[in-house]
């Protein structure tokens, strides 16, 4: 069985094919160049190191979000297009268990976060070894996420390449419980995202159609008009 | 010319596909409007448009091939509107495009959308050279010379709103729901009169400026609101379109006579107005030019004139490659290698 792994949620790009649980060819970069003009040559890239065609693969997987807006949408549509023209299956995963799969073995509490501005995050905890979720991924505000944090009594590793930018806030709330990942560790791998689709039912090929970011979020314009409407509604 | 193209358009709020045969032939042009969405608004949210083209992108594609009865292997090339448009929106009809191409190695072509645009007048009737091409729509106002084929010269543009826009921005004032044109259109039929609406001649260009002229609309309401009476919106809409239309037929018949151009085309959404069409139509007839207005179906954003524009660029050599990005300000270039100097 062959995948191909896209990750392009924020700003590191990672790609990967992936052969009956091999590693084939992967390539993560980290150089805050757009996705729209990289994200298709090292698709193409990583085809060639490995003397595959695209007809060769049996499966996509893409990292679904949370993440950029516009991040999401590129690396959903590459796979997307694929998925549907070679009538193989795609498989979606969240781009913050990509994340903290990095850590997977760690044996302890596991929170992966996005910055999504205004002290906002995207975010969610997970229990070491087996991934197993504790907070789902949300969009939420820092200060809340570490009061509930705190309440675990326990060692919490923070991954993720925005988790700098919030260090001295968590450090602040948390003290010593709070461990941070190397920044090896803080970057999404395609590889990472293949070994958590593989694990994850093979969706039909009528799904493709349908798939979309998980955005976590409406659009600014599609919540006023929601709150306007409730308004109305309400009278 | 033998070719044929898989074209895909997603510039602002229409996600399309069309496969043409020849340049000349649509074996098929499917359009999924996002209006309904958008008419919330009262205008196109970028965010919720690629948001929308995301979620339509394969559906599309897919609808567009199977119309045309072909498969992937039956194709040239794939083509794409590379800009001008909505950054956001441009990148989900490239990045398909791009992933199309790839996955059945097909050549790709990244297209000016403006030159696809014109070049929604192949598919009625070939070219005839030179041409005068006005292209109007929400985000354009141009009168582009094309000596020949992928030879584009733009000798007026708006300096500051482009026709459309005005249609939009004096459809509020009249609290028309959106998209206004074509009710304006429509109003301006019904009305006897209209209101007297200055003209902006802008001397000695072809260059055209319609803020003036929303201003004047914004401040006959005002005035009349101030006295306790209200505006009669037909007489209103009809002096709006009046003058819009005046100043866009009196450039272009000047423009073309002193050209000397054997065709005239009108192209952009803003071409599906009827008053535009009949004035130009009257007008050019009497000077014995030539006149192409497209359908209104191939006035409106659509994949098929990018896939009749993309069908010359083919046979001319013209390529991108993988890294191509959505350029939301891309530049008119000529891909004709000749001089596109005027004479």
């Amino acid at each position: 069985m062959i995948w191909l792994g896209i990750e392009t949620s924020n700003a590191p790009l990672s790609v990967a094919i992936v052969r009956d649980g091999e590693v084939l060819s992967e390539i993560v970069q980290n150089t805050k160049s757009t996705h729209s003009v990289t994200c298709m040559p090292t698709i193409e890239e990583v085809f060639r190191k490995t003397n595959l065609k695209p007809v060769d693969i049996d499966a996509v997987a893409v990292s679904e979000g949370p993440g950029s807006y516009t991040g999401l949408r590129i690396g959903v549509t590459i796979a997307k297009t694929l998925s549907w023209t070679l009538k193989k299956p795609l498989v979606g995963i969240s781009s913050l268990k990509v994340l903290a799969s990095n850590v997977e073995l760690f044996d302890g509490i596991i929170c992966t976060m996005f910055d999504a501005r205004r002290k906002n995050v995207y975010a969610a905890v997970y229990k070491g070894k087996e991934l197993k979720t504790i907070i789902p991924e949300h969009h939420g505000s820092l200060e809340e996420l570490l009061q509930q944090l705190k309440e675990y009594q326990e060692t919490i590793m923070f991954v993720g390449s925005d988790v700098k930018k919030f260090k001295e806030e968590i450090q602040s709330v948390l003290g010593e419980q709070a461990k941070f990942a190397p920044p090896s560790l803080n970057l999404p791998r395609a590889s990472k995202l293949i070994e958590l689709a593989e694990k994850e039912p093979l969706p039909t090929l009528e799904m493709v159609h349908s798939f979309v970011p998980k955005y976590h979020r409406l659009a600014e314009a599609e919540a006023n008009w929601l709150k306007a409407h409730q308004k109305e509604q309400k009278g | 010319m033998e070719n044929l193209i898989l074209a895909i358009e997603t510039s602002c709020d229409e996600t399309a596909a069309s496969v043409i045969r020849n340049g000349n032939e649509i074996l098929s042009n499917v359009v999924a409007s996002q209006i309904d969405s958008q008419k919330r608004f009262g205008g196109v949210v970028p965010e919720i448009a690629s948001r929308h083209h995301v979620e339509q992108i394969t559906v599309v594609i897919e609808e567009a091939l199977e119309k045309a009865s072909i498969v992937p292997s039956d194709l040239d090339a794939v083509a794409v509107t590379e800009g001008p448009g909505l950054v956001g929106a441009l990148l989900i009809g490239i990045n398909a495009a791009k992933a199309f191409a790839f996955a059945h190695g097909l050549p790709i072509i990244g297209v000016h959308h403006i030159a696809g645009h014109i070049y929604a007048s192949a598919l009625v009737e070939p070219m005839k050279f030179p041409l005068l091409a006005l292209v109007v729509s929400g985000g354009h106002t141009e009168l582009i010379y094309m000596k020949e084929h992928g030879s584009f010269e733009v000798i007026g543009e708006t300096r500051d709103d482009a026709a459309g826009e005005a249609y939009d921005k004096v459809a509020r004032v009249l609290n028309l729901p959106y998209p206004g044109g074509p009710h304006i259109d429509r109003m301006a039929h019904e009305a006897k009169k209209g209101v007297d609406f200055p003209r902006a001649w802008l001397e000695d260009t072809y260059d055209f400026s319609f803020s003036g002229l929303k201003s004047a609309v914004i401040n006959y309401k005002h005035n009349l609101e101030q006295r306790g009476q209200s505006i009669v919106p037909e007489e209103v809409a009809k002096g709006f379109q009046d003058s819009v239309v005046e100043v866009l037929t009196t450039k272009t018949i000047k423009a073309a006579k002193e050209l000397g151009v054997k065709q005239v085309i009108v192209a952009g959404g803003v071409s599906a107005n009827r008053g535009l069409r009949e004035s130009l139509s009257k007008a050019l007839e009497q000077e014995g030019i030539p006149f192409t207005a497209p359908p209104l179906s191939l006035c409106t954003d659509n994949a098929a004139m990018i896939g009749a524009c993309a069908a010359y660029m083919f046979e001319a050599g013209v390529r991108s490659d993988l890294s191509m990005n959505g350029l939301p300000g891309k530049e008119l270039k000529s891909w004709s290698n000749t001089d596109d100097k005027l004479r």
